[in-house]
């Protein structure tokens, strides 16, 4: 046993507990620190000296949670519902235990205490929070599938109350000190040095060690019987609402609801049982074990750049250049500004240089109207960007990212205009979504260090970073590109480049699926509900409007023109060629595309779709389960072949990609999680049947595919394949 | 095998359910007393001779609680030798139990039997009974639970009906019901409700309103629209039914059947004890369903009822002279017009409880009643009386004159 909890018992008998655990930075909470936290705990409940406890911590947080990581182990071994019970009673009752020994315990927060955490806290009789930078306290577990099991649902219900506990659960909300003072769910909130001397007072006043729970005569705050009228109405109005929004495919807000709404009815013991179950039963869903692995583990090693080569020294970029200030170059001008980067924002002309900073301003200036933000702090960003159209500033960047038209002749002359003046170590990036990096690159002096940064829009909202190779990116190039990814606070996936690098391809293959239904007679309605259904956010004709149709349009004749003979039209370009070429509709920019729009801002689908493509008779309509997997599997079988032919290195990329940058649902942990869900065999077998019912090149699935399920393969987890593009060793 | 007839029907007149209605100061078990004693006074029944009193009572909670069937007949002087039982099949519950009532006799278990329902929406509201559909998250979410006026509204853009349809079909009903009272076709089966001293406090339809224009429940915002959007039920409508592009709200407190208080008692037998106690029946019950159908739609049932009576029956749409469907809501009526083709003139033509209201245990007992009575006024054969029933059920009956 560990000695994560360290025994201090002084002479007016209060015991001091402080945690530290021996070889890492938080406290996490697996089963060396339960062991020893038991072991402490019954030690200072059984010494007559002990008149109370303090617990608190040495590291800089309090309580980090949960070990996410070892519960991978967990979530993907499959235990037994019964295993998995008695671990997480053994976590609770070891709270209640706490709860009930007869001895005041205050929780002394000296820095953030999250899920597990906090339901140690709320356990104690007493929480005093420290105020200090970054502190929180907080249930977030619903965040990755999961909900708090150590009590966390029903000591919130107890101490504040259904309706005010239902919302801060199912959004797991972080809170700041005075937030969770003005809440009820810490007591005190005082400067760090107070901390202890607090903590210290109030064990010294005699205080009850009872919870108002375990006496006679309490009432749950606002009633617990659910069917009283307004409670009904709550329940009632949460379940509609979760369906609504969750479409069904997110297990953990139902159960933290349903631990309410049973748990307000029950005795504390029993509650805890039962929250303990919903607990369980979440485990046992691979929801919550895509959410952990994507969400958690995959971003948190991707946001700590994984993916850079090794033996490259550390970057820290000072100051960068935009070459255009459009609406992405301005994105991406604010990010780096707010991050501490000097920016040259360079356009065309100085109006519309200046018109790119007014993008940073016009942001700024809300969040400062909203308290968001110091006024100090909106100046200091803004100084950093420097609107021009002189390149002569880009002579000490240290990167500088291209966002002008996505037009080949354009890119090469800004190209050349900035490689004359910058360093020759700087990295010169694209943001190009479609034109191939090595292509581009060939145009320029040093194409070593070409790489490809792909930003999404908005820009400051956004994650996620698609970072393309191209075939003569350097590592040191890579490797400072990355570096820049991280000190913007993004998400990175690398991809090696091809046509559409990966999520432009990846949606796209998803919005080809949909709009060649449209042509197929199938109801618009059902092609749009049956994608927010699966968990996308919006439709493929909903995305193609928000888009624009017409740039659609030009990106498949630029294809066309680019590829030649060798060019094979996606099943859909001639329902967009209609739309833009016959009838003039672009999208929402123009007030008709899929839909119509009214001034208003609703919107109603055209029903002209049906007069240019017929629609099929109800019997013939599929159902909606069919019209998902069209789409679904048009994805997995592209996510496939990123995979086999390289584009890709790893899964966790086409995950974070998919996820986080093109709307792929998030419950299904991304392409290959789900993939490796629904089991390789099963998915082979839908996309052949996919394929000889409507095309077989849009479904055809990878030799890697047919091979890793003849050999039990999966994309991750202890059988998992080895990427193509990670057998090839670089020169 | 036994057939069963019906002997007899009363019903109260229908008081607006709000604490200003005429029957608010009535209590429910007293609406089930007085119209147990009117159809045992009617038929001057030794009432050692009733073996059953089934009634049916949606929100059987509060004074509606604690089987309110039993105690009601032990109000009503009958003998203590009369059992009682309240029954709940939601909005068709007085039509079930007329059903209950016929299936004893048909299986030879009982001679004489007493249906009908009782319902004080006034003093007991509805959903006062809680239940686990609604409230209970597991169950809400496995059952696509929506409100019925979400249904009402899901239905009608399923079938494409228009806001002015269901108006006009509103406004025709008021027109019918004014008619109807106006004329006298009720005067036989409507039993004046009495206070503690004998004196009547209502003789009519309270909610009736001949008067009811277009352009008057034009005026009407649809009442479930927010309710729709804000609560997140429109988005499981359509997760139910995703070939409907959004839900066209159209319905309010004017196309739907009215809240309301009010009683009635059917009496069933054997044709033995008919013989025997000088009573001549009035109608056969050729067939009597209740089926399960989609939840979420919930009001839809009434056409695969009737299609499943009809089957039983042996007979087609084509031999039912009359039908009474219940006006839950107009495009109730509307879908089940344009399901089964059956015209507006031999459906509801005395006006329903969009005029009339809906008082839910008790309906079913009501509309049977008033469709034998119209039947016989029109010397017609045979009638067929369905009611849509919460959590996607419906109740059909087919009866033929003797």
């Amino acid at each position: 046993m560990s000695n994560s909890f360290k025994y201090a018992v002084a002479e007016d008998g209060i015991c001091t507990l402080t945690i530290d655990q021996p070889n890492s930075a938080t406290n996490v909470m697996n089963q060396d620190f339960l062991d020893g936290f038991r072991a402490a705990l019954e030690r200072a409940l059984a010494d007559d000296q002990v008149k109370g406890i303090i617990l608190t911590s040495a590291k800089s947080s309090f309580v980090a949670g949960a070990d996410l990581k070892s519960m991978e182990v967990t979530l993907f071994g499959k235990p037994s519902a019964k295993t998995l019970y008695e671990q997480c009673w053994e976590f609770s009752s070891l709270l209640r235990r706490m709860e009930t020994g007869g001895k005041p315990v205050v929780a002394a927060l000296n820095g953030p205490a999250l899920g597990g955490g906090f339901e140690i806290a709320l356990a104690s009789h007493y929480r005093i929070a420290a105020d200090v930078r970054g502190m929180m306290v907080g249930l977030p577990e619903v965040g990755v599938g999961l909900l708090p099991g150590a009590g966390g649902t029903q000591r919130y219900l107890r101490m504040i109350g259904v309706a005010k506990a239902l919302p801060l659960l199912l959004q797991g909300s972080q809170l700041k000190p005075d937030k969770a003072l003005e809440l009820g769910l810490v007591n005190e909130v005082v400067q760090a040095d107070d901390l202890l001397p607090a903590a210290r007072k109030w064990l010294l006043g005699s205080p009850d060690p009872v919870k108002p729970w375990d006496k006679k005569g309490f009432q749950v705050p606002g009633g617990s019987n659910p069917m009283l009228p307004n409670l009904a109405q709550l329940f009632m109005g949460t379940a509609a609402n979760l369906q609504a929004n969750t479409y069904h495919n997110l297990p953990a807000p139902l159960a933290i609801t349903s631990c309410l709404y049973e748990g307000m009815q029950l005795p504390i013991d029993k509650a805890l049982q039962v929250e303990c179950k919903y607990f369980v039963k979440l485990n046992l869903d691979p929801v919550a074990g895509n959410m952990v692995r994507t969400i958690f583990i995959n971003k948190g090693e991707a946001d700590k750049l994984v993916r850079r080569p090794a033996g490259v020294e550390k970057r820290a970029h000072k100051k960068i250049g935009v070459l255009g200030a459009g609406l992405m170059g301005a994105g991406v001008a604010f990010v780096a500004a707010q991050n501490g980067i000097e920016v040259i924002l360079i356009d065309r002309d100085q109006a519309a240089a200046d018109k790119g900073k007014a993008y940073s301003e016009a942001r700024l200036r809300k969040d400062l109207e909203r308290g968001r933000i110091k006024p100090e702090k909106v100046d200091a960003i803004l100084a950093r960007i420097h609107p021009t159209t002189d390149y002569a500033g880009l002579s000490d960047v240290s990167l500088v990212v291209e966002a002008v038209f996505e037009d080949r002749g354009v890119k090469a002359e800004v190209f050349a205009k900035a490689e004359a003046v910058m360093p020759a170590d700087a990295v010169l990036a694209s943001n190009t979504s479609a034109l191939p990096i090595t292509g581009l690159a060939e145009t320029t002096r040093r194409p070593a260090n070409v790489v490809g940064l792909h930003f999404f829009s908005p820009v400051e909202r956004m994650p996620l970073v698609e970072v393309i190779r191209g075939r003569q990116t350097g590592d040191t190039a890579l490797a400072h590109a990355l570096d820049f990814v991280a000190q913007l606070k993004k998400t990175p996936i690398l991809v090696n480049d091809s046509r559409g690098f990966f999520t432009s391809r990846f949606i796209g293959a998803f919005i080809n699926e949909g709009l060649t239904m449209v042509k197929e007679g199938i109801d618009p309605a059902l092609i749009e509900n049956a994608a927010r259904m699966t968990g996308y956010p919006v439709g493929a004709l909903t995305i193609s409007d928000e888009i624009g149709l017409d740039l659609a349009y030009k990106g498949a004749q630029q294809q066309a023109q680019d590829l030649g003979k060798d060019n094979k039209p996606g099943s859909s370009v001639d329902v967009i060629a209609t739309m833009v070429a016959t009838h003039g509709r672009h999208g929402r920019k123009n007030g008709k595309g899929f839909y119509e729009y009214a001034a208003d801002g609703g919107k109603r689908l055209w029903q002209g779709l049906g007069d240019i493509w017929p629609r099929r008779p109800e019997a013939e309509q599929p159902g909606v389960q069919e019209v998902k997997h069209r789409m679904l599997y048009a994805q997995f079988a592209d996510a496939a072949r990123c995979i086999a032919d390289g584009v890709l290195m790893d899964p966790a990329d086409g995950d974070i990609g998919g996820c986080f940058g093109v709307g792929f649902p998030i419950y299904l942990g991304g392409p290959f999680a789900a993939m490796d869900t629904v089991g390789i065999a099963a998915v082979v077998a839908e996309c052949d049947r996919l394929a000889a019912r409507y095309d077989a090149e849009r479904f055809a699935v990878p030799k890697l595919l047919r091979e890793m399920a003849a050999e039990g393969k999966t994309f991750y987890g202890p059988n998992r394949v080895v990427p193509p593009a990670r057998q090839v060793t670089r020169a | 095998m036994t057939e069963a007839y019906l002997y007899d029907h009363v019903r109260t007149p229908r008081g607006k359910g709000k604490p200003d209605g005429a029957l608010h100061e009535i209590t429910p078990i007293q609406l089930a007393t007085q119209m147990l004693q009117a159809i045992r006074d009617r038929n001057r029944l030794d009432t050692r001779l009733v073996e059953d009193v089934i009634l049916g009572c949606v929100v059987p909670v509060g004074e509606q609680g604690g089987n309110i069937a039993r105690i009601a007949a032990l109000n009503a002087d009958f003998a203590q030798t009369v059992p009682g039982v309240q029954i709940n099949r939601y909005c068709g519950s007085g039509l079930e139990a007329v059903n209950f009532a016929a299936a004893k006799v048909r299986g030879g278990l009982a001679d004489l039997v007493i249906g009908g329902g009782v319902e004080s929406m006034s003093r007991i509201p509805m959903g006062a009974d809680g239940g686990a559909w609604a409230m209970d998250p597991q169950v809400a979410n496995k059952t696509y639970f929506v409100m019925q006026g979400i249904s009402a509204d899901l239905l009608a853009t399923k079938y494409g009906l228009s806001r002015q349809e269901c108006d006009a079909y509103a406004v025709e009903s008021q027109r019918r019901a004014a008619q109807a009272w106006a004329e006298g076709r009720f005067a036989k089966s409507v039993v004046p409700v009495k206070d503690v001293i004998g004196l009547p406090v209502l003789d009519h339809d309270e909610t009736v309103r001949g008067d009811t224009t277009m352009e008057k429940l034009a005026a009407l915002k649809p009442a479930f629209a927010e309710m729709g959007a804000k609560a997140g039920f429109d988005s499981i409508a359509l997760q139910r039914y995703p070939r409907l592009e959004l839900i066209e709200h159209m319905h309010h407190a004017g196309n739907s059947s009215g809240i309301v208080d009010g009683a009635s008692a059917v009496l069933v037998g054997s044709k033995a004890i008919g013989d025997q106690l000088g009573l001549v029946p009035r109608a056969r019950i050729r067939s009597a369903v209740t089926v399960g159908s989609e939840p979420t739609i919930m009001l839809d049932g009434p056409a695969t009822a009737s299609r499943l009576a009809l089957r039983k029956a042996g007979m087609s749409v084509g031999d039912i002279d009359l039908f009474e469907l219940n006006e839950a809501f107009s495009s109730v009526v509307l879908a089940f017009m344009a399901e089964l083709a059956v015209p507006h003139d031999r459906i509801n033509v005395n006006g329903g409880a969009i005029a009339m209201g809906h008082p839910l245990g008790a309906t079913g007992g009501m509309i049977i009643g008033i469709l034998l009575d119209e039947m016989e006024r029109r010397n017609l054969a045979t009638g067929l009386v369905t009611l849509c029933e919460a959590a996607g059920m419906a109740s059909a009956t087919i009866i033929e004159r003797v």
